[in-house]
């Protein structure tokens, strides 16, 4: 979908502000929210895919304005009520009132350390050979779906070269949405600066994106 | 663009402090109510506090980085398969599944973003900062790479490419920085410190022996 995450070029947000040593959490509640999210993800009920499809369904009003801490938790109040684990008014009350679906795992904290270093693993074999090699040109799609995808719009429809083949990948756009994992083969694609952003491009600039296959089309 | 957008928007955090009590009331608020229904384990969520606060964290990428400017086979490895030559220092896990190295070189220096969301190497370097997940960032990597980089005191020879990578799919990027200059005598340990978390995003350089002494 074309939402509020979708920044690429966008303009108008100022200068970067890094902050020097900055601190892991600017506050204790930023700790919950890691340690909540996390916690509930272990849960399997959701794939990454979709948490990240709710988080750019947050209304860009709010998107734009909140920080990362804040996008997470109001895209996980909508996860934890759409799989029927908590309610949005049980939640702004505070208080436990209907009974939760049964989660797949509950993540404990003697499991924590394990559950951190084993990850989440997202390649998955493909029966297909790749249809693309490195060093082939290849133009990006220009679709405008109103699911989700990780097609960038600054990104689409834009000739590239293919610089690797990354191996094959659970495929957002489906997994995001319910409709299973259907992996597809992954590329880097590098386009000369020029060809996206036109005259005005930096001399020397190159950008490249991890496309998967569908994303792309031969020249 | 002015900079006058700076004072009413979110790129600090010290704007927002009535917001921020919001936030906690929100944030205590759920844990209270997926604590009582047993679903999650307060302690579970002190542990993953505790692990990114002390044991994940830029350190790591900083050993990864320090060995390849030591050791060129170790440097060839992260090249073919950075995931389990990151691997074999111990450093695994959550965001850090499939990895990629990026060598900067004389002629390219590389610089990391995630325009979409916040992907970023955890198991290298930790939790991201707030600057790498906001708009002004996310926005003008993939445009304005050299603007972004004075905004960190980065100059770059004019002569030098920039290649941006956009973290779109599962792989996560670490930059390699080139090795400072005055630096052969050191080991690994040494070379470490000289390895910012900034220079393995790409948004900085590798500190000199003489940097890093004041």
């Amino acid at each position: 979908m074309n939402g509020p995450h979708d920044l690429g070029g966008q303009m108008g947000f100022g200068p970067v502000s890094p902050e020097a040593n900055e601190p892991y959490f600017h506050a204790e509640w930023e700790k919950r929210a890691l340690g909540i999210t996390l916690s509930c993800g272990a849960f399997g009920a959701w794939s990454i895919d979709e948490s990240r499809h709710a988080r750019e369904c947050i209304h860009p009003a709010n998107y734009l304005s909140a920080s990362y801490y804040e996008i997470w938790i109001r895209a996980l109040e909508v996860l934890l009520e759409r799989h029927d684990f908590a309610s949005r008014s049980e939640v702004a009350e505070g208080h436990a009132r209907m009974q939760a679906a049964q989660p797949k795992r509950i993540l404990t904290a003697d499991k924590v350390a394990a559950v951190l270093a084993k990850g989440g693993p997202c390649d998955r074999p493909v029966e297909s050979a790749p249809l693309f090699s490195v060093g082939q040109r290849v133009r990006t799609i220009n679709e405008h779906p109103a699911h989700h995808t990780r097609l960038p719009r600054y990104a689409r429809d834009k000739v590239g070269i293919v610089e690797a083949v990354q191996g094959s990948f659970v495929f957002p756009d489906d997994n995001a949405h319910g409709k299973g994992e259907n992996p597809q083969w992954v590329y880097t694609v590098v386009f000369d600066g020029q060809e996206i952003w036109g005259m005005g491009s930096e001399p020397g600039l190159t950008v490249s994106v991890d496309a998967w296959e569908s994303y792309l089309e031969p020249v | 663009m002015t900079t006058d957008n700076r004072d009413d928007h979110h790129d600090g955090h010290h704007h927002h402090d009535n917001h921020y009590s919001d936030m906690e009331a929100r944030v205590r608020a759920l844990e209270t109510v997926l604590t009582q229904k047993g679903l999650i384990d307060p302690a579970a969520i002190d542990a993953i506090v505790e692990t990114y606060e002390t044991k994940v964290g830029p350190r790591n990428g900083a050993h990864v980085v320090a060995r390849a400017w030591v050791d060129a086979d170790f440097a060839d490895w992260l090249k073919r398969d950075a995931t389990a030559a990151i691997a074999s220092l111990g450093f695994t896990g959550r965001q850090g599944e499939h990895m990629r190295a990026v060598f900067n070189t004389g002629d390219t220096h590389n610089l990391v973003v995630c325009t979409l969301c916040s992907c970023y190497p955890w198991s290298v370097l930790g939790l991201p900062p707030v600057w790498y997940k906001a708009p002004a960032y996310r926005s003008r990597a993939v445009m304005d790479p050299r603007g972004v980089l004075a905004e960190f005191d980065v100059v770059l020879p004019e002569t030098t490419k920039i290649r941006v990578w956009d973290s779109t799919a599962e792989l996560r990027y670490l930059v390699i920085p080139q090795r400072p200059e005055g630096t052969d005598d050191m080991d690994v340990e040494q070379l470490m410190h000289l390895v910012t978390r900034d220079s393995m995003i790409g948004t900085g350089l590798a500190l000199s022996p003489s940097a890093r002494q004041k």
